[in-house]
């Protein structure tokens, strides 16, 4: 109940800070009644569905993709050593790298539209959630591999049974990153060299000078960030504390 | 249910000779060094007997090699040179069937409940789940984990979850179990406990049990046998018969004879282990 209180606390005081950043600034943001009622109407024109599932299909695709790939990457290279010892590295500088420098490279290989937004994502996702694996694996304990031998585990068993299962809550953790990266990559994607797309949307309302519009976007995605990302942190912290 | 319910059958196979179920003949071990530093000679020329049936014990100076030594009679690292075998079948590499290891640190799986981590290895190797149930149901009881079965380990003191790590040994009916100082993390008096369950463990099961320790006392009252391990590189160089009965418990601390065992031990022990110390510990 406390908790709940703290919640509610903190959320009026975020919409006061925001009311009173309207007031010094109406022309760059608008207050939080007015973005809320811009976004109801937003969610009830035909208009505006089409961008949202553009968004949400790139967004899915790019991180299925991301959390499959990272996946392998992660935890082959987890499991081995010189792999992972030359792979670190190179992973860690490619996850410092500035992507959106790659963007053109992006579009003049896969063209505009989805794929490339696709694949903005994918490079934005995969490296965190790949890096999260490699190391959860690495760190796993050296005596659960001792026992899979001792119990006779194939390499298949001992990767479904034991490294898998061993090294999910650094896994999820890495997932949690990877998730709001991607979605990063795709926005991204869209605000250049789309015509489609939630990115899309708020690039052209920047054009029209349009407000409440970029605001009304920008809320609705992050109800949905956040959201998910609560989601993640919540799985994320119950796994955490059963292997504490 | 019958008290034994795990006691091992017939041995799959027969002893070469009869009454030796594992041997080690010339063993040794060297671990590679890197860059141009030289290895690491952890085993010298091992010999070692295990009499079916036996509580053996191994003790030495630290950095012996009594890791080492129960990893390659383990197949679970492969010696250098020299022979081992188990039951009349050569071990290399591989962890021979009938075979279970405990290990000093915690194994348990920090994922899976008491029952879960328990029955982990019947699972993976297809037993029937009324099998399963019936053993888990002995092995909760043996090793008084009952009221903990749907527990994790994060909710377990140490000893409790190396009681679970035993029990999941256990449940697989191992012929030969071997204990890499798996009360090496626990409290003075745990351990004590330990050792007791651990004598009732190896008086219902049948089974051979190899312990690594590093407590003297801890042999002394134990083993049917124990061989002492010279510095590194390590290999036995000499054993010691304690003549204990069967029907024994920590108790036989308070017997005449321990003080005279324990004294033979340390005799040896204490050259040795002034030898490990100054030979590069500090380095």
């Amino acid at each position: 109940m406390r908790r709940l209180l703290d919640i509610v606390l903190l959320m009026l005081a975020g919409l006061a800070i925001w009311h009173a950043l309207h007031l010094a600034a109406p022309f760059a943001l608008t207050s939080p009644v007015e973005t809320v009622t811009k976004a109801w109407s937003m969610l009830n024109s035909a208009a505006f569905w089409p961008h949202a599932l553009e968004t949400g299909k790139a967004f899915l695709i790019a991180l299925l993709l991301a959390i499959l790939g990272g996946l392998a990457i992660g935890l082959g290279l987890g499991l081995n050593r010189t792999g992972a010892q030359v792979a670190e590295p190179i992973l860690v500088s490619i996850y410092s790298l500035p992507k959106v420098t790659l963007y053109p490279v992006i579009l003049l290989v896969f063209g505009l539209g989805l794929p490339a937004k696709i694949a903005f994502g994918t490079i934005h996702g995969i490296i965190p959630i790949a890096l999260f694996a490699m190391n959860a694996v690495r760190n796993l304990a050296n005596v659960h591999f001792k026992t899979a031998r001792v119990l006779r585990l194939s390499r298949s068993q001992t990767l479904l049974t034991v490294v898998m299962p061993g090294a999910l809550p650094e896994i999820v953790s890495g997932l949690r990153i990877g998730f709001s990266l991607t979605l990063l990559g795709v926005l991204i994607g869209e605000m250049f060299a789309s015509q489609r797309g939630l990115g899309f949307l708020i690039m052209n309302a920047i054009g029209l000078h349009d407000v409440p519009a970029i605001m009304a976007t920008i809320l609705l995605l992050a109800i949905v960030a956040v959201s998910a990302s609560a989601l993640l942190l919540w799985l994320d912290h119950r796994l955490h504390h059963r292997a504490a | 249910m019958s008290a034994a319910l795990l006691a091992i059958d017939m041995p799959a196979h027969a002893d070469t000779v009869p009454g030796v179920h594992a041997e080690m003949r010339g063993v040794t071990r060297v671990y590679a060094g890197l860059g141009g530093q030289s290895g690491v000679h952890a085993l010298a020329s091992t010999d070692l007997t295990l009499r079916r049936g036996e509580f053996y014990s191994v003790i030495g100076p630290s950095g012996c090699g009594k890791s080492t030594l129960l990893d390659v009679l383990a197949g679970l690292s492969r010696p250098t040179g020299g022979t081992i075998s188990f039951e009349g079948r050569p071990v290399d590499g591989q962890v021979p069937d009938g075979v279970g290891v405990v290990f000093q640190e915690d194994a348990s799986f920090s994922w899976l409940t008491v029952a879960d981590n328990i029955t982990f290895g019947l699972r993976r190797a297809g037993a029937e789940p009324a099998e399963v149930a019936r053993r888990l149901d002995y092995a909760l009881r043996l090793m008084g984990l009952a009221d903990f079965a749907k527990s994790y380990p994060a909710q377990l003191s140490g000893g409790m979850r190396q009681r679970v790590c035993i029990a999941r040994t256990l449940v697989l009916q191992p012929r030969l179990i071997l204990l890499d100082e798996p009360f090496g993390a626990l409290d003075a008096q745990t351990r004590l406990i330990m050792g007791d369950e651990l004598l009732k463990v190896w008086r219902e099961t049948g089974a051979t049990v190899m312990l690594i320790t590093h407590a003297l006392d801890e042999a002394a009252m134990l083993s049917d046998r124990i061989g002492i391990m010279s510095a590194r590189p390590g290999r036995i160089i000499k054993e010691v018969t304690t003549g204990w009965p069967s029907a024994r418990d920590s108790r036989v601390a308070t017997d005449p004879g321990f003080g005279r065992i324990t004294a033979d031990l340390w005799s040896v022990l204490r050259e040795e282990s002034l030898k490990a110390i100054g030979q590069g510990n500090l380095r």
